[in-house]
């Protein structure tokens, strides 16, 4: 069986139309970006390990979740990952949000 | 830290992959040929990078000039449009 190529890999194929409306950004989506670069400044994660996680997110997720989600998303792989955070203390913060 | 592989004007051949692993290369220009534009210099792997490997050795990276005709099918733009795109030497060979 052929490999699958990596679900980002999607130079050239239709996209579907161009939403152009102006987009604000919500509070929680300027923090995510601010919390990547922290994590970058800090040496925590590079910008390539962040791509990665995003890229490996399921396939379902990546194709229905917005911009900053992915974004969060791959952030929260890498803290797990680096066993700064573990699944459990996220998973319990946010039952108590 | 080595020369360049290839120097601007070369033409040169996009490597074909289907790496499980990140890569940088789409698929849209693997295995076509373009011509190098110019050298951005030596970058730090992204496919080491990537696993938080250290990214050595470090790879030139080029831009590389691509027809659109050579990329699409039936593309309908003028037959001189070209595409642009950094390229990492391991991915490029002698055309």
């Amino acid at each position: 069986m052929a490999p699958v190529p990596r679900i980002n890999d999607r130079g050239g194929l239709p996209g579907g139309p161009i939403d152009r409306t102006e987009h604000r950004w919500a509070d929680w989506e300027k923090t995510t970006d601010a919390l990547l670069m922290l994590m970058q400044r800090k040496g925590i994660a590079c910008v390539d390990e962040h791509r990665r996680a995003i890229e490996s997110l399921p396939a379902e997720q990546y194709e229905t979740h917005r911009y900053y989600a992915k974004w969060l998303a791959g952030i929260e792989t890498l803290l797990v990952e680096k066993g700064i955070l573990t699944r459990q203390e996220i998973d319990r913060r946010m039952e108590g949000s | 830290m080595g020369s360049p592989r290839f120097y601007p004007g070369e033409i040169v051949r996009v490597r074909t992959g289907d790496p499980s692993r990140h890569y940088r290369t789409p698929r849209y220009v693997q295995g076509k040929r373009g011509r190098v534009h110019s050298v951005r210099g030596p970058f730090r792997n992204p496919e080491s990078l990537a696993y938080a490997g250290d990214g050595l050795p470090a790879q030139y990276l080029y831009k590389v000039a691509f027809a659109q005709s050579d990329l699409w099918p039936g593309y309908a733009g003028a037959p001189d449009d070209r595409l642009f795109i950094d390229i990492y030497e391991h991915w490029l060979d002698d055309a």
